[in-house]
This record gives C-alpha cells, sequence and structure tokens, in this order.
C-alpha cells in the first residue's frame, strides 16, 4: 500500500471514528431531515354557470359542492412534503406516538450526508488533487449545464418564443394559465436564427452560427455602448463637479466636507491624468500621474480587504453546513431541542 | 523560527484559515453591531414606503454567493413584510428562482402566512438575457412576463394590473452577486430613467466598484456580509419582538434577560461576523509575517 | 456572404439599439430586439449543454486518461436534465390538477429539486469557499511591502479589514465619538476611504471603462473590429 493509499485509509477511518462518537453522543442518528407530509385532493366540479372548475377537497370552498359524486377521472391525489424541523417532529410525536404528518425522510436524511461528503470532498483539493473531488467536480459541471438548459427552456423558451408562436399549443400541454390565443408569428425568426445558433455544434456547418451570434454581439454593443456612456461616463463626470466650499452644516463640518469633495475632485482627475499613456509622465504630468497612482493604491487596497470579507463569508456558511445541518454540534436557529443537539460548546457572546 | 516560517507549506496557512472560521462558529461568537450611513440609507429608503406601495425585489445571486447576500435577501423580505408593502420578485440569474424561493420560505411562508400571493406577493420568476432583460421591462415589463414563475398568466394576477414596466415601482431593492446585477440595474435603469430609485445589496467583491454612483444613482448600498449585519440590526432594532421564537403552546421563548429570543434566521449576518472578525485578525497576522519574513530576507541578502 | 451578411445583421441589430435609445417612435424596435435576445441568450443555453455533452462523450469515446470523470459529468448532465424536462415527480399546479406539466420544474420536493439542493448547492458553494484559503495562502506568500505604493495599498487593507470588524471599533473604542478625532475611529477612517479615495479611483476607471467600452463597440459596430468572424477559414 503506497503513502497516499495509507493516508486517505487512515483519514477515512478517522472519519468513520468521530461520526460514530457523534452519533453515540446524540444518541441515534444525526444529521437527519424531516417532513410534514400533506395529502392533497382536487375534485373537478361543474358551478351553477355550467361551467366546470377544480376545487380542493380540504378547503373550505369545496363545502359548497357535493364532492362524493364525482367520479373517480374527475379526482386528482398527490401528496406535498414541506420541510419540518426536528423539534417540530419531536412534538408531534410527542404529541401523538401513532400520527404520520410528520415523518423522517430518508431521501432528506441521503441529501444531506451527500452534500456534507460533496461538501468535504471539494475541501480535500486543499490537501493534494484527488479522485473524490474529481468526482465532485465532475458531477457539478454536469448538474450545473442542466440545470441552466432546464430552466432557460421551460422560464424562456416555452412561454417566450413556442408561447408567442404557437400559444393555444403551449396551453394546451405546458401552460393553462396562458391567456394569449394570438399568434406572433415574428417570433420565428429568433426561432430561426437558434436553430441556426445549434449548428455550431457541427463540424461542417458552423458557419451558419455566425449570424445569430452576430446579431447577438450587435444588440449587445448596442445596449452596452449607451449604458456604459451615460452612466459610467457622462454621469460620473457629473457626479464629480462637486462644490469645493460646502456652505451646508456649522462649524467644522464646512471645513470636512470641503475637503472630502477637494480631495474627491483631485484624486479623480490624478487617477485620469495617469491612465493617459499618450502623454509621457514627466514633470508635472509626472508628479500627478504619481498622485494618481496612490490614489489607485488606497482603491485596490481598498478592494483588497472587501474581497477577503467575501470569501469569508463564503466559507462561514459551509461550515455552517457541516456543524448544523450534518454533524448537529450547533444549533443556532433553534430547530432542535437541546438536549437532542448534544452541543459542546457554551455560546461566547459580547452583545452588550 | 525563520526557516520554519519562510518554507512554510501552503496547508498549513488554510488550516488556520480552516481553525479561523470555524472555532467562532463552534462558539457561537457574537459581536455588537452599528449600522453606518450607507446601511441606514437603505433601511430609510424602504421605511418612508407607504402601506401597499410597490417595491421590486430583484435577487440576483446563487448558492455561491448566498453566505453573504443570504441574510440581506431575508432582511430585505421581512422589512417589506413589516411594512405591508406590495412585493414583486424577479431574478436575472438562472439560480435565482431558487433564492426567491428560499427567502419566501424563510420569511412569508414561516412567519407572515397572512400574505397572500397575487395580491400581497409575486414571483415572476426568472428571464435569460441580463441587461437586455432590463432593457425591455424599464419600458414594458409584460412584454416580457407573460406569466409569474408558476404559469399563470400576468393578467389574472390582481397585482400586476396597475404594473406597465419598472418604473411603476416606487423602490427597487436589488441583491447582486456579480455580472448581471446592482451595476446594470443602475445603468439601465436607474441612470436613463432617474424617477426609478434603486438600492442594492452586493458581495464585498462588488462593492468598491460601487461606489461611485453613490448617492446619485445609487441612494444606498450594503456593502459584504457588514452590511447585511448592520441592516439586520437595524430591521431588528424596530422590529425584532414581533415574530419571536415561541414554543410548542405559542408562546414566546424569553432568554435569560427576559427578552423574546429572535430567531436566528434573522440573526444570520450578525453571528457571520464573528469568524469574520478572527479571519481579518488571521489575514493582517498572515501579511505582517510574511513581510517580517521579506524584510529579514532582504537584510540577510544586503549583507 | 459567409462574413457580410453577419455583419450587416450585426450592424443592424445594434444601430436599432442606438436609434431606439433616442427616437421615442422606434423605441418598440428596440424592444424588440431586446427581446429576441434573450430568447438567443436562452438558446445559448442549450448550445452550452451540447456542447459539454460533445467534449465528454469524445473523451469517452476515445479512452482518454480520465475518461471515466467525463462518464460521471455526462450521468450527471443527463440525470438533472431528464428531471427537469420531464418534470418527473412534479405536482400539477393547484389551479390546473389535470394538466401534468402545468407544475414548475422546480416544485420542492422534486427529483430536480432534490438534485439542486444536494447536490448543485453544495458543489457549487463550496468550490467558492476554498476562495478564501487561496486568499489567506497570498496574502502570506506574495503581499509584500516593497515600496511606498504597496505600504499604502496594505495599510489601507489594514485599515478596511480592522474597521468592517468589532476589532477595529474595539482598537479605537477609547476616542469618544464626539471629540475631533473622531474620525481617527477605524470605522469612520474607514468609511472615509471609502467614500473619499476608494470612490475617486474608481470613478477614474469606470471613466476609462467606459471609453473603452464605447470605442470597441462602436469598431465592432462599424465592422473595423471583426474577431467574432472567426479566422475566416470557413
Amino acid at each position: 500500500m503506497n503513502r497516499e493509499t495509507t493516508v486517505w485509509t487512515v483519514v477515512f477511518l478517522l472519519g468513520a471514528v468521530l461520526l460514530a462518537i457523534r452519533g453515540v453522543m446524540v444518541g441515534g442518528l444525526f444529521g437527519t431531515a424531516y417532513v410534514k407530509v400533506d395529502e392533497r385532493e382536487f375534485v373537478k366540479v361543474a358551478t351553477d354557470d355550467g361551467e366546470t372548475l377544480w376545487v380542493d377537497a380540504h378547503d373550505e370552498d369545496a363545502l359548497d359542492y357535493d364532492l362524493t359524486q364525482a367520479p373517480e377521472s374527475d379526482r386528482r391525489r398527490w401528496t406535498t412534503a414541506e420541510q419540518a424541523t426536528p423539534i417540530e417532529y419531536q412534538q408531534a410525536v410527542a404529541d401523538d406516538p401513532n400520527q404520520t404528518q410528520y415523518r423522517f425522510s430518508l431521501s432528506r436524511t441521503l441529501g444531506i450526508w451527500i452534500a456534507a461528503f460533496f461538501t468535504l470532498a471539494i475541501f480535500s483539493f486543499l490537501y493534494k488533487d484527488n479522485p473524490f473531488y474529481k468526482v465532485a467536480e465532475s458531477v457539478v459541471v454536469g448538474v450545473s449545464a442542466a440545470y441552466w438548459m432546464v430552466v432557460g427552456f421551460w422560464n424562456v423558451l416555452v412561454p417566450n418564443l413556442f408561447g408567442m408562436i404557437e400559444p393555444r399549443l403551449v396551453n394546451t400541454w405546458a401552460m393553462p394559465g396562458l391567456d394569449s390565443t394570438e399568434n406572433h408569428w415574428i417570433f420565428i425568426v429568433p426561432l430561426v436564427f437558434g436553430i441556426m445558433l445549434l449548428m455550431r455544434l457541427s463540424p461542417k456547418g458552423s458557419w451558419i452560427a455566425r449570424w445569430p451570434l452576430a446579431f447577438f454581439i450587435g444588440v449587445f454593443c448596442g445596449i452596452r455602448l449607451l449604458g456604459f456612456l451615460h452612466a459610467d461616463f457622462l454621469s460620473q463626470i457629473r457626479n464629480s463637479v462637486v462644490s469645493l466650499y460646502v456652505t451646508d452644516g456649522g462649524g467644522m463640518d464646512i471645513l470636512w466636507d470641503s475637503l472630502r469633495n477637494l480631495i474627491l475632485v483631485i484624486g479623480v482627475l490624478a487617477c485620469l491624468v495617469y491612465f493617459f499613456f499618450s502623454f509621457e509622465h514627466k514633470g508635472m504630468v509626472g508628479r500627478t500621474a504619481r498622485l494618481g497612482i496612490w490614489f489607485l493604491m488606497i482603491t485596490f487596497g481598498a478592494g483588497f480587504g472587501f474581497t477577503v470579507m467575501g470569501r469569508i463569508a463564503l466559507l462561514a456558511i459551509r461550515l455552517e453546513f457541516l456543524f448544523d445541518d450534518w454533524l448537529w454540534l450547533i444549533d443556532p436557529t433553534s430547530k432542535r431541542l437541546a438536549d437532542v443537539a448534544g452541543m459542546l460548546m457554551p455560546s461566547l457572546s459580547i452583545i452588550t | 523560527m525563520y526557516e520554519f516560517f519562510k518554507n512554510l507549506d501552503r496547508r498549513w496557512v488554510f488550516l488556520l484559515m480552516l481553525l479561523a472560521v470555524a472555532v467562532p462558529i463552534l462558539l457561537e461568537a457574537k459581536f455588537p453591531e452599528k449600522a453606518t450611513g450607507l446601511a441606514t440609507a437603505v433601511f430609510t429608503e424602504v421605511e418612508n414606503l407607504e402601506a401597499g406601495a410597490p417595491v421590486l425585489l430583484a435577487f440576483d445571486f446563487d448558492p455561491a454567493s448566498e453566505g453573504e447576500l443570504g441574510p440581506m435577501a431575508t432582511a430585505f423580505v421581512r422589512h417589506c413584510c413589516e411594512k405591508k408593502l406590495r412585493m414583486y420578485f424577479l431574478t436575472l440569474w438562472p439560480v435565482g428562482p431558487r433564492m426567491v424561493e428560499d427567502a419566501v420560505a424563510r420569511v412569508i411562508k414561516a412567519d407572515f402566512p397572512e400574505l397572500k400571493y397575487g395580491d400581497d406577493w409575486v414571483n415572476l420568476g426568472y428571464k435569460s438575457g441580463y441587461e437586455g432583460v432590463i432593457k425591455v421591462i424599464v419600458t414594458d415589463l409584460k412584454q416580457l412576463y407573460t406569466t409569474d414563475h408558476f404559469g399563470t398568466s400576468i393578467g389574472n394576477i390582481p397585482m400586476m394590473e396597475h404594473i406597465q414596466s419598472v418604473q411603476d415601482f416606487d423602490l427597487v431593492i436589488n441583491v447582486s452577486a456579480g455580472y448581471a446585477g446592482t451595476k446594470e440595474w443602475v445603468q439601465y435603469a436607474s441612470t436613463p430613467f432617474p424617477n426609478i430609485r434603486i438600492v442594492a445589496g452586493c458581495t464585498g467583491v462588488q462593492a468598491p466598484l460601487l461606489y461611485p454612483y453613490i448617492p446619485s444613482q445609487l441612494p444606498g448600498l450594503l456593502g459584504a456580509i457588514k452590511g447585511a449585519a448592520e441592516y439586520e440590526k437595524l430591521v431588528l432594532d424596530k422590529y425584532g419582538a414581533n415574530h419571536p421564537v415561541r414554543d410548542a403552546d405559542g408562546n414566546p421563548v424569553l432568554d435569560e434577560d427576559g427578552n423574546p429570543v429572535i430567531p436566528g434566521k434573522y440573526l444570520e449576518g450578525i453571528r457571520r461576523m464573528g469568524p469574520q472578525m478572527v479571519a481579518h485578525i488571521l489575514m493582517i497576522m498572515l501579511i505582517i509575517v510574511g513581510n517580517v519574513i521579506y524584510f529579514v530576507e532582504r537584510s540577510r541578502e544586503g549583507r | 456572404m459567409k462574413r457580410t451578411a453577419p455583419m450587416i445583421i450585426l450592424a443592424l441589430g445594434g444601430f436599432v439599439l442606438l436609434v431606439a435609445y433616442f427616437i421615442p417612435y422606434t423605441q418598440g424596435w428596440g424592444e424588440d430586439a431586446a427581446l429576441w435576445f434573450d430568447i438567443l441568450a436562452a438558446i445559448a443555453f442549450i448550445l452550452g449543454g451540447g456542447n459539454l455533452l460533445k467534449i465528454h462523450l469524445k473523451k469517452m469515446s476515445d479512452k482518454v486518461p480520465g475518461w471515466g470523470y467525463s462518464a460521471v459529468c455526462v450521468a450527471s448532465f443527463l440525470a438533472m436534465l431528464t428531471v427537469g424536462l420531464l418534470k418527473i415527480g412534479v405536482h400539477p399546479n393547484e389551479q390546473f390538477p389535470d394538466y401534468r406539466w402545468s407544475g414548475t420544474y422546480d416544485q420542492v420536493g422534486s427529483p430536480f429539486w432534490w438534485l439542486y439542493e444536494y447536490g448543485f448547492k453544495p458543489l457549487t458553494a463550496t468550490m467558492f469557499a476554498m476562495l478564501a484559503f487561496y486568499v489567506a495562502s497570498a496574502a502570506f506568500r506574495a503581499f509584500r511591502a516593497k515600496n511606498f505604493e504597496a505600504i499604502l495599498l496594505l495599510g489601507t487593507a489594514f485599515i478596511i479589514l480592522l474597521g468592517r470588524t468589532f476589532a477595529g471599533v474595539f482598537l479605537t473604542g477609547f476616542i469618544p465619538e464626539d471629540s475631533p478625532m473622531a474620525g481617527l475611529k477605524l470605522e469612520n477612517l474607514t468609511m472615509y476611504v471609502m467614500q473619499v479615495f476608494n470612490t475617486a479611483g474608481n470613478r477614474a476607471i469606470m471613466i476609462g471603462i467606459a471609453l473603452g467600452v464605447a470605442s470597441t463597440s462602436l469598431k465592432v459596430l462599424l465592422g473595423v473590429d471583426r474577431s467574432y468572424l472567426g479566422s475566416g477559414e470557413e
């Protein structure tokens, strides 16, 4: 057995032992999920006007109708499962041990453990590249691409393309809530463009994809050109025209506000001088450009500080998932009874 | 010591960072928060709206940035619910609909079940095209959004009756993780149409880049998890006791001082500032140690 | 034709948007062009998925080293796609219980939702969480105060890192709020740095980028820059 295999074996065995110890501390399985199950039934009824509508059999409105006469073909049943906290499950069982509304969910519990495994697999890359990380990476690539395709299809193509070209067809199979009946045949143009775009996958016909790509790029350029000129050029110049002697407020505020505006204007101008590479940065221009560099360094330092802030918060939420949802070491949202959570650490709060 | 740090394997640095974040989480370390000017500006913009005012909530983020932006989204939805504003949700990101659903489940369905879909809030869902979407909806929203996220025709949703475009909203609240996000909303909505007012919450990476828009194009901005924590504090100070944790009989659970316990979901930002502080101190120490090594090495080479 | 037609289409699409901005009568044309743009963007997702399949299926058929991971990628892609497109396990919309396809594809409890919640979400979130470690490592190994500019950068970073947390409040807590020196409190200093120096620097960068975007867009619209047409071998 080589060194790497030994390390991974030891890591897995240690992990299994720690999980077993955690299970003993909790007094059973942890990282479990529960659901509140709801049996839904909808019945088709005829109104006094001769129209038909579907009513929720458990709703108050259903009392206005005689649902007992409806045949099986006019009934639809399904079960919904809403997320429930362990505390809700335990209270439901405590109230009625035979209740079935709140249940342990095997699929969601497996999901939590799989999510924890994926999280640790990705983190394992920090030690060394390994097959677990590669598997996790492959899964995320595949799942992301498919997710985007599904979202694009159901959110955009069905209502905004097919639903515009032939709304009656879309109405009958996918979107009965779609009211429109008018055909907008002009939308065949983006449909044809779309098919041409997909030709990019073909080895011989990929030049056809240039047409829709050109349209895409043209519209993109048109949108961006004006957006950037208006918001990032003209408006920023206007925002830089500020009073260098502020008279609002009193006392030292006038000094500080005026100083702030002066530094702001000098800073913008100095940085812009630095970006003028057509002039040689010598003499007065050079000194101004140097001042501009100092302003930019402060800007980049601020950017670095904020970037660090952003990254750490992302790590914090992953660790919260591992400690809260999976290992039940903490319970910040009060989802579990204190004695079941098996919390190890006292809470440290310096809130005054 | 010098040789040890000079040749330090970076995996030890990784371990230090892991401990710096994990230990405060396990200890549930919390520190006091004080709101700064920008967070107060955002809060005031929402607070000044009248009950029933239409507000567009554009949640342009995904699970990768949920750590920073999830608390903001929760706080915004809660504030809008407490003010009884009419909430219109949409998103420019493909994964955004789930972020909307999560915020709705966490706040509206859990603590405001009296709010009715179609009358008090509506989820318009996702449309592809990034700034192309904004370009269309600033003048004609119903041309693109023919149905809501659940397939109901827009014409059959009562609260959509008087909404023709984004200009009909009293405020746009944008939670943004990058492109397309706050910058695009400013460029294609609030700049060409100054009657559109936008406040935003964004990631730490984006925040410094958006400061030039403040205050004329962007009256308020929540930057990174600190901004989320400040906004949560403001909302809690105003509405904190409204939805405390309740026991099985429906009575509020009280802490040692006799105050109602606030649900943890409304304290996520404040909670994450604990590990944030420790990690920041670690970063500063790492930079200092790295520079000490550099200067010692330089002085040795100088000899 | 292969190169001229795309150039004409590009110019038409772009100038319609430009004209629509200034002439109210043509605003509808601009909206239509943007609407078609949005639809093409959704079709681009299909192109992306198709390309992924093409690349990974080729790796599998050629049995290149690591083709097993391609098989995992394709399997997860097809699983997510199937349950999503066919709305497997999705209940109908409550208003239309007799329409099997009327429910939303991401309904809570459906297999698509399960794959998102326990596959996609933890994986993407953890991928980005890794950046915290790399930022720490980079700070230790690369951030050196070699000259005055670097000292400015690091000094500002220290002010922001401390000022945006309770550490800054604690360190300068001895300065009274109403004293003339209150501006030196780290949290106030942070605000000042962001609202003055950072704004100045980023504003200049923004102006420069805006000019760059404007010139590049004009070059593309006028046909000066034809890099989007490819190498021209087809």
